[in-house]
């Protein structure tokens, strides 16, 4: 008991309860686990720099030493001679991700303002049934959605991607427990009885409210559509996406390995680069997402 | 008080008491019909593309149909022949659960863990962290690069070191070989896991009162670990709850990554799992009565994970 607590003060904040060899341990941990997840990002990027003698060298270097901008060079050719022309698979993934996106969010805002800001009969089960289907993964509904796509006739349409990504929960869950905590409810109320419609009142004061929550929605639904690769609806060559397109480069082989690789490398890019400029604004939704029982 | 009570009624004529239940509900329907023209399109959205395929696949696990004739209604003989008659049924439902029962767990405590030590770093610096850790999950197909790293011949990193250490004559055809494909791709699931949870949970640890922390070391937690148990985890169940979630969902469907890595189908089924079992029903095959039941089978699975973590997470600082 004589030894009291351990009280010690760091560069930003005093920290109460912190032994060294625990930080040390925790840093040894850190670091490890930080090489794990980082090499592999790293090597996949010295392998796209790699000119072709070092692809196929024995024994392998892990960080190339005569980087060559070759493969992305190749990349673009390979790409200007496939038979779909490859702008073609690009502006579909485009066109998908922002479509699907801008609707996601539309659709969801609108909900989300009346699920968390309006006692309305109903809201309590329907966002239930909305926390219950963030529980399965949707290759589970995928076999009776494709009865739904024939009624529709939407096989074989970008539509068939497109509208189910507007009704994406994710986004919707995170979007109103966000303006949950952070939309105090007397300011929609002195809005109201100032005369302000409820539509107003969501899109002139709600939604300027909570914009890391549509940030994060847009750049959660963008990722997931850009990603999104050969779907079951669609079989046409020329609807089919740039990942699928990559996809297929990927399984090339060897004679397209560094391609290959700086395929990957291409598509790797655009959300890594997308989280970076977002990353306090999604923190900050996120700090709202806890599921109260 | 009276005067106040008498005004509130001026204000709200009818209080829920004066009328039938059914009467008063329609009353605020009508006073609200903004908020349901507000839910209304993405309600329609996503009944029609989530909530009634779950209840339509349920009728059809039922019956026979098949896109084609009309379904015939056989009761439960899909599912007797799913766990009687299918042994590669039963090995895609043992792959999935040995999947699902380590990478959702250990994904789960690794995002913690991770949230957790990076937590006590500056801002700057647990930002470049987080990207470090969070990337991965969201840079698509570069999970590839392990095929890369474990390629089959001398030129993958792995058989290349192994190979030069004397350890191995010839190279490993690490996809190839049944005993390595499960663990491999289950090491690269993990790889791409800290997504969602991850962030929701560096989130939660920031916003934890610092006061508890100095209540609780008055009150004799002696070290981080004290603290981590009896202040942080209560006060972080509601997030702990939602990356659960998150991380069974991401357990249950991983088959993108062994078909990227190890082939469709994969050497003698040893990585085949439910997903490619739905997919190969219902969409080469078409039996779609007998592919609900595989997706029924699916639903119910994660469910059971749900339920499981629900009771888990109550037990937290006890």
């Amino acid at each position: 008991m004589a030894k009291a607590k351990k009280l010690r003060i760091r560069k930003h904040a005093v920290v109460l309860n912190r032994s060294r060899g625990g930080d040390t341990g925790i840093g040894i941990m850190l670091f490890l686990l930080g090489a794990f997840m980082f090499l592999p990002m790293v090597y996949a990027i010295s392998q796209s720099l790699k000119p072709l003698d070092e692809l196929w060298k024995f024994p392998p270097n892990f960080i190339v030493h005569n980087p060559t901008v070759k493969n992305y060079t190749d990349l673009f050719r390979l790409m200007n001679t496939s038979w779909v022309p490859f702008s073609r698979y690009l502006f579909n993934t485009v066109l998908i991700s922002v479509s699907g996106t801008f609707g996601n969010l539309i659709l969801s805002s609108m909900a989300a303002y009346a699920l968390s800001k309006i006692k309305f009969p109903g809201r309590g089960w329907m966002f239930q049934m909305i926390v219950l289907s963030l529980m399965f993964s949707a290759t589970a509904a995928s076999i009776a959605n494709f009865i739904t796509m024939s009624l529709l006739h939407w096989v074989d349409t970008l539509w068939a991607v497109i509208v189910p990504a507007w009704g994406s929960t994710l986004g919707l869950y995170l979007m109103k427990q966000f303006m949950e905590s952070s939309v105090s409810d007397a300011v929609l109320e002195s809005a109201r009885l100032d005369g302000s419609s409820e539509f107003n009142t969501f899109i002139r004061i709600a939604m300027p409210m909570v914009k890391p929550a549509w940030l994060t929605l847009i750049v959660y639904s963008f990722q997931g559509l850009w990603n999104s690769g050969a779907s079951i609806y669609i079989y046409s060559e020329e609807l089919k996406t740039f990942n699928y397109a990559i996809s297929q480069i990927l399984s090339g082989g060897i004679v397209r390995a560094g391609a290959g690789a700086a395929s990957t490398v291409v598509m790797m890019i655009v959300p890594v680069v997308v989280f970076v400029i977002t990353q306090s604004n999604i923190i900050e939704t996120m700090s709202a997402s806890g599921m109260k029982d | 008080m009276a005067k106040q009570a008498a005004a509130k009624q001026a204000k709200k004529p009818v209080s829920r008491k004066d009328m039938s239940r059914i009467r008063w509900t329609m009353r605020e329907i009508m006073r609200n019909k903004t908020a349901y023209v507000l839910v209304l399109p993405f309600m329609i959205i996503f009944f029609l593309f989530t909530v009634i395929p779950v209840v339509v696949s349920l009728a059809l696990s039922l019956t026979t149909f098949n896109m084609l004739q009309w379904p015939n209604f056989i009761f439960f003989d899909n599912y007797i022949r799913l766990f009687l008659d299918d042994d590669l049924f039963i090995k895609a439902i043992q792959n999935t659960l040995i999947f699902a029962a380590v990478t959702g767990p250990v994904s789960y405590v690794l995002s913690f863990a991770v949230a957790w030590f990076i937590n006590e770093l500056s801002p700057k610096v647990r930002a470049l962290v987080t990207l470090v850790f969070y990337a991965p999950s969201i840079s698509g197909a570069v999970y590839t690069i392990w095929g890369v790293f474990f390629s089959g011949n001398a030129y993958g990193y792995v058989n290349a070191w192994l190979m030069r250490l004397g350890l191995i004559e010839e190279p490993i055809q690490w996809f190839q070989n049944a005993a390595y494909v499960m663990p491999l791709c289950i090491v690269v699931a993990l790889w791409t896991s800290l997504g969602t949870a991850f962030l929701s949970f560096i989130a939660g640890l920031q916003i934890v009162d610092r006061s508890l922390y100095e209540a609780g070391a008055v009150d004799g937690v002696r070290n981080r670990w004290q603290e981590l148990w009896y202040i942080t985890l209560p006060y972080m169940r509601p997030q702990l709850m939602f990356g659960a979630i998150m991380a069974i969902t991401g357990s249950f469907g991983f088959g993108g990554i062994v078909d990227a890595l190890a082939g469709n189908p994969s050497v003698d089924y040893c990585a085949w799992t439910i997903t490619h079992h739905l997919a190969d029903y219902g969409n080469s095959r078409f039996e779609v009565g007998y592919a609900s039941a595989i997706s029924v089978v699916l639903f119910a699975m994660m469910f059971g994970a749900n339920l499981l973590i629900k009771r888990l997470l109550s037990k937290l600082g006890q």
